[in-house]
């Protein structure tokens, strides 16, 4: 560290929402809601597997290799959607710890959300548990591309704000299946892959039609009486 | 480290205190719990049997929200009193947090003999480059331009280099590891606390609320382009001409780790403990 050399002043501490994030895609499966999974379960699908072993494969999946086999893409998802859901309870735990009740509650909605998708796919694949926890997996970024970014919150931010990181990651999600659609070689991982695409650009929609229901913040919205920076 | 337990696994969720964080919405500390408790699930520890100590800071605060043993100790002194706890019970798994404030200023002492020592501990340090509980200061990492107004113009003083100063006093493992990559984290941990003697895994966890730049980290990190090295020498050279931002395991050494002397003129504790007694 020592020839690294800081550009930036302190700044007020900002929840600034990105439209886009530089983080890559990696895995991304949400067999969702209601719809049937389009996969074929397999005996190996139905039998939990070893969580002990980090399943570095799917981390090529976006790019370049394909998920290995259906019932892997399914483990993948459901892997995905528990670590989303993992994140929107830990938001939803800061914003209650520092008083911001109103987005706590919709993180708390979020993480709800994410973690019935992913209840629906040990149910659709018929697996007594979880074949593999979201700590097995290495994604082909840091983390899943539908984990909310923690830089992004800020102790003063809005449910318009929250939305925001909820669309954002909802997109990454939808271009996460369509790239994998296109460069998976197997044709039930593929089928799945389009499937959660189209859910996700359900998913999208919804929290786009959100968005317009929620008021847009208060162009001082992070202005504070009592900072917590000394600086501000 | 112990033995695996007999016992089914536990989830990493079953390491998780009921106390919630009341870190700033942001920090990388979150994402390191996070990690802490994936290792200890991943390597089917139970938390009877794991003693995570503490000094003073944000990242310090740790231990209450584990569910293990802890010990939330004084300012730079936790591994001083991990390696006492590592010595009297080396059943225990003992990790030991902290910060670049508490571990590298004035617990700097502290950390060069216990990486001299080599007593087997896992020591974990939350770098953001900042005392950020006391709101800003410049820490040992800070960056000699760093501007602000407690630090006007910046200290102009040179970084410490956590890692290299490791590897020249004798630190058996040595790593560096990323908040923004939680798994890959909880994989290097786990890594330290499976190999013997003692184990300095320097976390990148970011302060976005004193150091709001530090959200660019997630663009600068990437996998080291090496595997580690058992050559100390050759570790430190690689870490004195990288930018910082290579994470992985940078170093695994041979050492056997410290053991308390045996036989004639130890004490038992309840006879020490007598010589004490007003």
């Amino acid at each position: 560290m020592s020839t690294k050399k800081s550009t930036k002043k302190i700044a007020k501490p900002g929840m600034k929402p990105r439209t886009k994030s530089s983080a890559k895609p990696s895995v991304k499966p949400s067999a969702k809601r209601n719809a049937k999974p389009t996969v074929k379960k397999t005996a190996a699908a139905t039998k939990p597997k070893s969580a002990s072993a980090p399943k570095r494969a799917l981390a090529k999946a976006a790019g370049k290799a394909p998920v290995p086999s259906a019932s892997e893409f399914m483990a993948y998802a459901y892997a995905m959607e528990a670590e989303a859901a993992e994140r929107y309870a830990e938001f939803a735990d800061s914003m209650e710890v520092h008083n911001n009740r109103e987005v706590a509650e919709l993180f708390r909605k979020l993480s709800r959300i994410e973690q019935i998708h992913a209840d629906q796919i040990l149910e659709q694949m018929g697996w007594d548990r979880a074949p593999v926890t979201s700590a097995d997996v290495r994604w082909q970024g840091a983390e899943g591309p539908e984990t909310a970014d923690p830089t992004e919150l800020h102790y003063l931010m809005q449910p318009y704000h929250a939305l925001q990181i909820a669309l954002h990651n909802e997109k990454r999600a939808r271009d996460f299946f369509s790239n994998l659609a296109k460069v998976t070689k197997d044709a039930g991982v593929r089928a799945g892959a389009l499937e959660m695409k189209e859910e996700e650009a359900e998913h999208v929609r919804l929290i786009e039609e959100w968005l317009k229901r929620t008021p847009k913040p208060d162009p001082n919205w992070e202005a504070d009486q009592d900072p917590p920076v000394l600086s501000d | 480290m112990n033995s695996p337990a007999a016992a089914a696994p536990l989830t990493a969720q079953a390491f998780k205190s009921d106390y919630k964080p009341i870190w700033c919405p942001g920090c990388g500390d979150y994402s390191v719990l996070s990690s802490f408790t994936k290792a200890f699930a991943k390597l089917a520890l139970r938390p009877e049997n794991v003693a995570v100590v503490s000094g003073i800071g944000c990242s310090s605060r740790i231990p209450a929200y584990t569910n293990c043993y802890g010990f939330h100790g004084v300012h730079g002194r936790s591994l001083a009193a991990a390696a006492g706890l590592k010595l009297a019970r080396p059943d225990l798994t003992v990790v030991v947090a902290s910060g670049d404030g508490d571990g590298y200023s004035i617990g700097g002492n502290h950390f060069l003999h216990a990486c001299r020592r080599n007593v087997d501990l896992t020591y974990v340090v939350m770098d953001n480059h900042v005392y950020g509980m006391t709101k800003g200061q410049p820490s040992p990492t800070t960056e000699p331009d760093w501007d602000s107004k407690l630090s006007p113009g910046g200290t102009g003083l040179r970084t410490f280099n956590p890692l290299v100063i490791a590897l020249a006093a004798g630190a058996n493992f040595v790593a560096r590891a990323f908040a923004g990559d939680p798994n890959g984290t909880a994989e290097v941990i786990a890594e330290a606390i499976r190999t013997p003697g003692f184990s300095f895994v320097e976390i990148l966890s970011p302060c976005i609320t004193f150091r709001p730049e530090q959200r660019e980290w997630k663009q600068l990190v990437r996998p080291a382009p090496v595997t580690h090295t058992d050559d100390a020498a050759r570790a430190a050279r690689r870490l004195m001409t990288d930018d910082g931002f290579n994470i992985g395991v940078l170093y695994k050494g041979e050492r056997k780790s410290y053991q308390p002397p045996t036989g004639k003129g130890k004490k038992h504790p309840i006879d020490l403990e007598a010589e004490f007694a007003l």
